[in-house]
């Protein structure tokens, strides 16, 4: 497998071309827009066989992205703040309709004011939609993660849309060293793509028709049981992957870092989790019982894994790259959510708004806060 | 910049003899240049040269609202070892300044370490910038070279070449495959740059 230097936007692009979807409608927003250039570039020098389809808005990327997923083909788009907010619409007929359509999402705070750099806010404001959403931390992960999507969400067990969620610029823009598996090994893993329904002018069905209140509501609790489905799903692509290709991330929905005998912990999902490991091993050095949680999966939320990975802890700090105005970061309320019954003292800290840096400085302030036994804030 | 095609270890094209560069642990590089100058085109060949060398390396750009002519900075990290803070740099080891004129309007040597270089393109000695540093300042005349080699003041591929020889934190040679790599569309152009660089490295390295 070859080893190159690559931005990770193209890195995501080769690692889709590796999934050989067969339409891919886009529009362009920074910091999403390198991702379909290069597939784009992909498709005009013969590497991809696929149709890009050059759509007027978001909200006919999301359409567009159903329609051809219903009518049988693997499909990627991706998408970027007020981007993912103009899909709103769409997401959860995507999702509804049990259509495993796989889009990356770089990761850019919501205007106002207007502001093109990173946070959470456009993914975890769609979190309730339906869609699987794993957040990675390298342009390795991005990789690696896309092909994961693609084989959990056309599990028959699951049959859900997923994002790929990446900090914008903070990891879409960065060049790295990523290994980009060989054709063949991804088609050993990820089968020919066989759609367990489709629209069929030979055997017509509906798709999408009204569902009264005497329905709807086993709808949603299949769509439900899926995500659970996916739970474990997660996990059994991760082991799979590392089987044949030599990499894992934790178990899939969460990774520990320095936890074995860890006292106080971090929890967070993006590129931050990338200097909180320096941080966490700068605090060893200096004697501190510190560790890091990594959050992958944020939906489905692993609700028993996170129980068991702080079962020893004594405190753990959630960082919110986003906050839910007028209360507070909504990683934070899943998380003490989760672990409601025990006895551990969980504090949230609000990072990263707008592109701001979130430095090895504010992550060790958050973890020295927490063993301090001080309240949690806004690391500004 | 998006290569279609991307020479990885074990191509023959690349198999050109290496000697390893010295330096051990994560170094962190800042450079500034003016929108269009290309200093984020000159951190990615930094960070694939130092690939070609057998290091981790990360190269990232400012983040800004590109528009030309406005300073712009990238950033490098070059380490043994997997990199996997993400914070912007802020304590750099090295810094290339690709326009003196930059000087007037941005703080060159904000945050650079102590014992670290400040490699500026200029034809005065660097005894005429007064930076407010202990750092290290060299002084290097990259547009005249460029103007001499590829006859346009593109100095961002060039000042790599003094980068090499001055730091030795990465080959001349693995600058040599990066430029081939990110100029296998222009092809031309990449041997101008080449050459360019070369002599830059010569130029420091007195031979």
């Amino acid at each position: 497998m070859p080893e190159i230097v690559v931005e990770a936007s193209r890195a995501i692009a080769l690692g889709v071309k590796l999934c050989k979807p067969k339409v891919i409608p886009m529009y362009p927003i920074t910091p999403q827009t390198h991702i379909v250039e290069a597939l784009a570039e992909m498709i005009n020098n013969g590497e991809l066989e696929a149709e890009m389809i050059h759509v007027e808005s978001e909200h006919s990327a999301c359409s567009a992205l159903l329609g051809a997923q219903a009518a049988g083909v693997r499909t990627f788009s991706a998408t970027s703040s007020q981007g993912l907010a103009l899909m709103y619409e769409i997401l959860p007929i995507v999702s509804g309709n049990r259509m495993p359509s796989v889009m990356a999402i770089a990761n850019r705070a919501l205007s106002a004011p207007i502001n093109i750099w990173n946070d959470h806010s456009d993914a975890v404001s769609a979190r309730d939609q339906g869609w699987i959403q794993l957040w990675v931390e390298s342009t390795q992960e991005a990789v690696d993660t896309v092909i994961q999507l693609y084989k959990i969400c056309e599990d028959h067990s699951v049959l859900l849309p997923g994002m790929l969620c990446l900090d914008g610029f903070t990891l879409s823009h960065v060049y790295e060293r990523a290994v980009v598996p060989e054709q063949e090994q991804v088609d050993e893993f990820l089968p020919e793509y066989k759609p367990y329904v489709k629209l069929d002018p030979e055997e017509p069905i509906t798709m999408g028709p009204i569902a009264f209140p005497d329905s709807f509501m086993e709808f949603k609790k299949m769509q439900q049981e899926a995500m659970l489905n996916a739970v474990e799903k997660i996990k059994e692509v991760n082991e799979e992957y590392a089987e044949q290709f030599g990499r894992s991330y934790g178990n899939g929905l969460i990774e520990l870092y320095q936890m074995e005998d860890a006292e106080h912990a971090l929890l967070g999902m993006g590129t931050l989790v990338g200097t909180a490991r320096v941080v966490v091993d700068e605090l060893r050095k200096e004697g501190h019982k510190v560790g890091l949680i990594k959050l992958r999966s944020l939906r489905p939320f692993p609700k028993e894994d996170l129980i068991k990975a702080t079962e020893n802890l004594q405190g753990l700090a959630v960082i919110d790259r986003h906050i839910s105005l007028g209360y507070e970061g909504p990683l934070f309320s899943d998380v003490r959510s989760a672990l409601f019954e025990s006895d551990l003292r969980i504090i949230n800290f609000i990072a990263g708004l707008g592109g701001r840096d979130i430095t090895q400085k504010h992550l060790r302030k958050a973890l020295l806060s927490l063993k301090e036994g001080k309240e949690g804030g806004w690391l500004l | 910049m998006a290569p279609s095609e991307i020479l990885v270890p074990g191509d023959k094209r690349l198999d050109i003899a290496k000697t390893k560069p010295t330096k051990k642990g994560l170094k962190q590089v800042r450079i500034h240049g003016r929108g269009g100058q290309g200093a984020v085109t000159a951190s990615q060949l930094l960070a694939i040269a130092a690939f070609h060398d057998g290091k981790y390396c990360q190269a990232f750009p400012s983040f800004g609202v590109e528009r030309r002519g406005a300073p712009v900075e990238a950033f490098v990290r070059i380490s043994d070892e997997p990199i996997h803070v993400r914070e912007h740099v802020y304590e750099p080891d090295y810094v290339i300044v690709l326009d003196p004129t930059l000087l007037s309007s941005v703080d060159v040597a904000r945050g650079v370490k102590e014992d670290g270089i400040i490699i500026i393109n200029s034809n005065k000695p660097a005894s005429e910038f007064k930076l407010g540093t202990k750092a290290k300042i060299e002084t290097i005349d990259m547009t005249s070279v460029a103007m001499e080699i590829i006859g346009k003041p593109f100095v961002n591929v060039a000042s790599l070449g003094a980068f090499a020889a001055i730091t030795n934190e990465v080959t001349l040679e693995s600058i040599f495959k990066a430029i081939e790599q990110e100029f296998a569309h222009k092809k031309e152009m990449g041997e101008l740059n080449k050459k360019a660089a070369e002599k830059l490295y010569k130029m420091f390295k007195g031979e």
